[in-house]
């Protein structure tokens, strides 16, 4: 949101140096773990993962957050924070915390931040963690930083968090400087999922809230889970291909289905063709749609912009075909063909199948 | 039916070019629109405003020319339109953002009464954080229903809102309270064309202009670079790849080149072949 020139951006950094008395005892990395229908959400791994490296630079305790219902399953929900790097698990279990609801998870976090505070809070940039920290953020008055795609620490102890900015054509570093804690959302599969380490043990913190179900406004009629074989798996996939404005039109999008399916991917699209309403908003890849982390990524007619760099840069390898060969998707690409996707995608598409067929019989 | 809809003037992201050689924004006549996420909003409110009766209005904080924005949503047939505008506000994050537009819902408020529902667009194309929606909810106490797919059932009388909110594998459904800050998901609706009275009016219309004083800002160091926590040290353009990609090309045709991309691409990552030939047998 924020709409300053480089040069404001200088002059700004200057003005807030000094960390006010009464957050100088705000201390350690703290991982909101997102915990719904007794599971927890792989970004919230990932996220112990990047804390793990927070905190070791910072020489503090790296700590995940977890409220939820049922002794049991937050049992193995709290084995799985210490087997993914987290040294405390702060747990707060009651029943109005069954499901995510804004306002009693939004008391919850408020009351933990006070109680205990810590120097730098991180959620997922999920729905649920992006309804929560908007809140909680403005509960403390303190700065959150959407949809990170790098954290560091710098000389200063200060978290610099960046990201796409200025509709995803430039990247910024952003601090809070001068309040705590410093928070940061990260989108899942921008980082990469730790290896856990089985039996790896660590301290919990209970902590009990007071809670009623008659003060909470908000109720939970029901919950309609997706239809598993319709979700798309586009976040996990080995292959994916993906199409841009350079298809012309909805009906090409067909063409990258058809090769996604020859080689056994799953397919998506730049965010343009999704404000067309040529694909569905769960299809696109890059900052404001999925992150993709695929051993293999073909995006045809896609010039790459910041916005869909940052989605796919985890891929090892990417392919790209474009007729401009200025556009800036050669410059992070390994492979690429400077041609029409129209056209060279039904023939790439044949010859994938051709070359599979071969090699079955051979084999 | 007192509804409000928080819009936001943006830059078309889609027309934003980057100078190939200063890396810097190059701002000039780039055209500006409604935040398009905003307009899932306006339309749910139209509707409500069809169904019950009532009134539609607009707010934004901007600069003046933010108006112009304003007046195209009267355009699409809301009721009066609303300006925040003051160079206090200048550089503001979203918690100085949420900050001053809860202050302008205030003080519409306060002429109009307290708004049943206040509609702010999921996110902006420009900002893409999410998070003023959520902030001027926890500032004004509103209760907060974010992603909100389909408006099942409301009843200004009573109170009560029944919403369905896309949340991660699955669709919750909800009953809330009133009053009720709501973000609409992309697609939930299409916005209306304007009939000729609306256009012709939002032509007419003033856009009424508030500056902090106006809204009753008196402590000036909670607007603006002041009021914002973040503080934006660097603002880069991404380094490029020390390769740029390698080319491949065939000067026989199409399909030469492909079978040229399909090697180069097996070259370099040779396991992909064995993993494409375990796929390919479900064939």
């Amino acid at each position: 949101m924020t709409t300053s020139s480089p040069q404001a951006a200088g002059q700004r950094a200057g003005m807030k140096k000094e960390l006010p008395e009464h957050f100088r005892s705000y201390k350690h990395v703290w991982v909101f773990i997102e915990f719904e229908h007794g599971r927890i959400h792989p970004v919230s791994l990932e996220l112990l993962g990047e804390g793990r490296k927070l905190a070791d630079k910072l020489g503090v305790e790296l700590a995940g957050v977890l409220l939820g219902s049922g002794a049991d399953s937050l049992d193995d929900a709290t084995r799985n924070c210490f087997a993914y790097g987290a040294d405390v698990v702060y747990r707060v279990e009651h029943p109005v915390l069954a499901q995510y609801r804004n306002q009693p998870y939004t008391k919850v976090m408020t009351e933990l931040v006070e109680k205990f505070q810590p120097e730098i809070m991180l959620l997922g940039a999920t729905v649920l963690g992006r309804d929560l920290a908007g809140s909680v953020a403005t509960t403390l008055k303190t700065g959150l930083t959407a949809d990170c795609t790098e954290l560091a620490i710098d000389d200063e102890r200060s978290l610099a968090a960046t990201r796409p900015t200025f509709g995803g054509s430039l990247l910024c570093t952003i601090h809070t400087l001068n309040y705590r804690p410093q928070m940061a959302t990260v989108r899942p599969r921008v980082m990469a999922m730790p290896r856990p380490e089985e039996g790896r043990e660590g301290r919990v913190v209970v902590y009990t809230p007071e809670l009623e179900e008659e003060r909470i406004i908000t109720k939970v009629l029901d919950f309609l889970p997706d239809d598993a074989a319709e979700a798309s798996g586009l976040a996990f996939a080995d292959i994916v291909v993906a199409g841009g404005m350079g298809l012309r039109s909805e009906e090409n999008i067909q063409l990258v289905r058809q090769l996604a399916s020859v080689l056994g991917g799953d397919w998506g699209g730049s965010r343009p063709l999704v404000q067309k309403g040529w694909i569905a908003a769960d299809r696109q890849i890059g900052q404001t749609g999925k992150t993709i982390r695929p051993k293999l990524y073909i995006a045809a007619g896609i010039s790459g912009a910041i916005q869909h760099r940052v989605g796919v840069e985890g891929a090892d390898m990417i392919v790209a075909i474009n007729t401009d060969p200025n556009a800036p998707i050669f410059d992070f690409a390994h492979l690429g063909v400077v041609s029409d996707a129209v056209a060279l995608l039904p023939v790439l598409t044949e010859a994938f199948r051709q070359r599979l067929l071969v090699n079955r019989m051979a084999g | 039916m007192r509804i409000f809809v928080c819009i936001k003037q943006v830059p078309d992201s889609a027309q934003i070019r980057v100078h190939p050689v200063t890396n810097t924004i190059m701002r000039q006549g780039v055209p500006t629109i409604i935040n398009p996420y905003d307009l899932f909003g306006l339309e749910e409110a139209l509707r409500l405003r069809d169904r019950f009766g009532g009134e539609v209005t607009v707010l934004s904080m901007g600069p003046p020319m933010a108006s112009e924005s304003l007046r195209k949503a009267l355009g699409y047939g809301a009721d009066r339109g609303l300006l925040l505008t003051d160079r206090f506000f200048a550089g503001s994050d979203t918690l100085a953002t949420s900050y001053a537009l809860s202050r302008l819902i205030e003080k519409a408020a306060e002429e109009q009464g307290m708004p049943h529902i206040v509609f702010c667009g999921k996110q902006t194309i420009d900002g893409d954080t999410a998070q003023v929606g959520p902030g001027i909810a926890q500032r004004l106490g509103l209760s907060q229903l974010t992603y909100v797919s389909a408006i099942d059932a409301v009843d200004p009388e009573q109170g009560t809102i029944t919403v369905r909110r896309r949340a991660d594998h699955g669709v919750q459904v909800l009953s809330s309270r009133l009053p009720a800050m709501i973000t609409m998901l992309e697609g939930s609706n299409q916005i209306r064309r304007g009939t000729q009275n609306d256009v012709l009016r939002a032509a007419r219309s003033d856009i009424t202009q508030w500056n902090a004083a106006g809204v009753g800002i008196e402590d000036l160091s909670l607007c603006g670079l002041r009021g914002s926590p973040t503080v934006v040290k660097r603002v880069f353009a991404p380094s490029v790849r020390s390769e740029k990609a390698t080319i491949v090309s065939s000067e026989s045709g199409v399909s030469a080149t492909a079978s040229a991309l399909i090697e180069a691409i097996l070259e370099r990552q040779p396991a992909l072949e064995t993993d494409l030939l375990e796929q390919a047998s479900g064939y």
